[in-house]
């Protein structure tokens, strides 16, 4: 039974970080905008969350840099595809690229540092409950914000006004424009909040995950958190069960090679990025299914004219 | 204070040759302040990095050596780019490519003749376009993001390669380190002028590839088809241009390339197999094309200028004790620049206070005739 818990606790970790940038860029691309740079706002975040906590011994410091730069790095690409109108897949992919180069050459003097791990919130009278209160209320206080985030963004889109209209956004940004509503304001917002989120994302990994810096420690999530959010079509609670499915593939990964399996470690390092291709290739085998869920105006540029 | 885009009547061809000039100057004025952060003398850094690294003619065969993968692959990718096809995955295409040519050196390394050296070339482009099948196929057939599954597909390529150097294909003879057998001379690429530098033969085969590319893309049927089908999809339709077969012409063509990028390289300045073959040519090469307009032959400028951050990456390790990462972070700032300053190709900017409501009314009346040219 033990054992079953701690496996289960892992796996929660693990997929913490996929299912907050997952969440994070699912409100952008609901708005119409596709970030490709999810990597890089997280790999900033975690080089900004660990430094931090570093600096000031703090990771509660630290987790808020990681937020704050995320969100910050992502604004860079707001301006372009926003303001200038830029293609936005090629400046989601030199997001990427442009975070994987500064996170490594900021981190240089990281590399190697004890870090400081982020206190489990203990909720009192709860967590003594056995096994559930082990798995569910001693846990590190990003999970909860995870959980609550995936609810909370859920219940903004499907349940507010304001979720409606950033809908309505990335279905016909024309429409919307011409309803006088401020395209670009909203998509500035959605934007920044999923650079947050792929920041908090970089910052659990550096914080709670593995707590020190490694460079490009990030290996690919912010990608699978894009891939998870298509697997979700773009629902909020989807990207729960996905995120946790991909959590578990990782940690089984990891479980299989610790327990010398004879196969090669390095294909079993593969799988997370196998299982995404599948899951990719099954979710969108259905062409009428996608394109219903989909939202209309994802990736189109918008300029506003009078 | 904002920023407003007003759409021009037709596409500026005095921005569209500056473009990239200005770029490229916003990314030198951003690395000077980049510079100034670390505490270093700008101007010293900057000449680090941008002129010592070409002052000396074997310096200019390493420029060409670096330069050579990020042309070839490159002008695989200006092709995909232009069709609207998004391979992003040229890195793992360049791996399985280098591992498809090294099959005949690695198993055979007793396999001398003149045939050796062509049938490895073969066999990497092989690799290559065959690696790059998979997200082609997993498009057309069940209409798969391309991005994603080619992306993926990277961080498998980079396993598969560690798993055959630590394992099956590791030298017998190489005290366990993680490498092949080095190449026999006869399944190593000919330098072009060994008196003065080792530049290779790959430079040439990147040469060769951008014009050949740049004649299919400007002056053939096929190359009408990648621009038609890349700027609207339904006319290419009516056209009776087939938007799967052009998937896999994008993919094969641009993994081909990669693919033979990878064996020159490990053919050519490597000389075996090792876990890491490659410093991110697959994904720079992806700035070279935009930097270079998605055009063969701009390509070839553009690939020596990255080539040029990669060396001077190294110089300012080497002199000012900076870490090699910068070259990363030009390369990222480089992109940007270049992405913004096309704006200014279709838009003028306009800079609109917006505290000023009621005096903004003449400046519509003003510019309305803007508007309507556009229209």
């Amino acid at each position: 039974m033990d054992v079953a818990v701690s496996i289960l606790l892992t796996i929660a970790t693990a997929a913490t970080p996929l299912l907050i940038a997952s969440i994070g860029e699912l409100v952008v691309e609901r708005s119409g905008v596709l970030n490709l740079g999810v990597e890089g706002m997280m790999i900033m975040g975690a080089v900004g969350g660990f430094g931090a906590a570093y600096l000031t011994g703090s990771p509660w410091v630290g987790l808020l840099a990681a937020i704050i730069l995320g969100a910050l790095f992502s604004l860079v690409f707001a301006v372009m595809t926003l303001t200038l109108a830029t293609n936005q897949v090629a400046t989601g992919l030199s997001l990427t690229l442009l975070g994987l180069g500064l996170s490594g050459m900021i981190g240089t003097s990281l590399v190697g540092l004890p870090g400081a791990r982020l206190p489990n919130l203990y909720i009192p009278g709860l967590s003594d409950i056995p096994v559930l209160g082990r798995l569910f209320f001693s846990q590190d206080p990003i999970f909860y914000l995870s959980i609550a985030l995936v609810f909370g963004v859920s219940w903004f889109l499907f349940r507010t006004r304001t979720g409606l209209t950033l809908r309505s956004i990335g279905d016909s940004h024309s429409s919307a424009h011409a309803l006088g509503i401020p395209v670009l304001r909203y998509r500035y917002l959605a934007v920044m909040f999923g650079g947050a989120c792929a920041g908090l994302a970089g910052g659990h990994l550096s914080l709670v995950y593995t707590p020190q810096w490694v460079e490009n420690m990030t290996a690919g999530r912010g990608w699978i958190a894009l891939a998870l959010v298509v697997f979700a079509s773009w629902r909020p609670l989807r990207v729960l069960a996905g995120a946790y499915i991909f959590g578990a593939v990782w940690i089984g990964q990891l479980h299989a090679q610790a327990f010398g399996i004879p196969v090669p470690s390095q294909f079993l390092s593969a799988l997370p990025y196998v299982a995404t291709i599948v899951v990719l290739v099954i979710i969108s085998r259905n062409k009428r299914l996608t394109l219903m869920n989909t939202p209309a105006a994802l990736g189109q540029p918008f300029v506003p004219d009078r | 204070m904002r920023l407003e885009l007003v759409k021009r009547p037709e596409r500026s061809k005095l921005f569209s040759a500056l473009s990239p000039l200005i770029a490229f100057g916003l990314t030198i004025i951003a690395g000077a302040i980049l510079f100034s952060l670390l505490g270093i003398n700008p101007l010293t850094a900057l000449g680090t990095y941008f002129i010592e690294p070409i002052t000396q003619v074997w310096q200019l065969h390493e420029l060409a050596i670096k330069a050579a993968p990020l042309i070839l692959i490159a002008v695989g990718l200006a092709v995909c780019y232009r069709s609207n096809v998004w391979n992003i995955g040229a890195e793992g295409q360049f791996i399985m490519g280098a591992v498809a040519g090294s099959v005949l050196p690695v198993l055979f390394p007793e396999t001398i003749g003149w045939w050796v050296l062509p049938l490895m070339l073969v066999m990497g482009m092989a690799g290559g376009a065959a690696y790059a099948a998979i997200p082609a196929f997993l498009k057309a057939r069940f209409n798969t993001n391309e991005i994603l599954t080619s992306l993926m597909l990277v961080y498998v390529a980079q396993l598969v390669l560690d798993w055959l150097v630590r394992g099956a294909w590791r030298d017998p003879q190489g005290y366990n380190f993680p490498q092949t057998v080095q190449f026999n001379p006869s399944a190593v690429l000919p330098e072009l002028f060994p008196m003065s530098g080792r530049a290779n033969a790959g430079f040439l085969f990147a040469v060769i590839a951008a014009v050949l590319v740049w004649f299919m893309i400007s002056k053939t049927l096929k190359g009408f088809e990648v621009r038609v089908l890349g700027q609207s999809p339904r006319a290419g339709r009516f056209a009776g241009f087939r938007i799967n077969r052009m998937i896999y012409f994008a993919f094969l063509l641009s993994g081909a390339l990669a693919g033979l990028a990878g064996i020159s390289e490990v053919a050519g300045a490597i000389g075996q197999l090792q876990p890491t073959i490659s410093p991110g040519y697959g994904f720079t090469a992806i700035i070279v094309a935009f930097l270079g307009r998605l055009n063969p032959l701009g390509i070839v400028a553009a690939g020596l200028v990255l080539a040029l951050t990669y060396l001077g990456g190294e110089a300012v390790q080497s002199a000012l004790g900076v870490s090699d990462k910068v070259a990363r972070v030009f390369q990222g700032l480089l992109l940007f620049f270049v992405l913004g300053c096309d704006t200014l190709i279709n838009y003028r900017i306009r800079l609109v206070g917006s505290a000023s409501a009621a005096p903004d009314v003449p400046a519509v009346v003003t510019t309305a005739p803007t508007v309507e040219a556009a229209r």
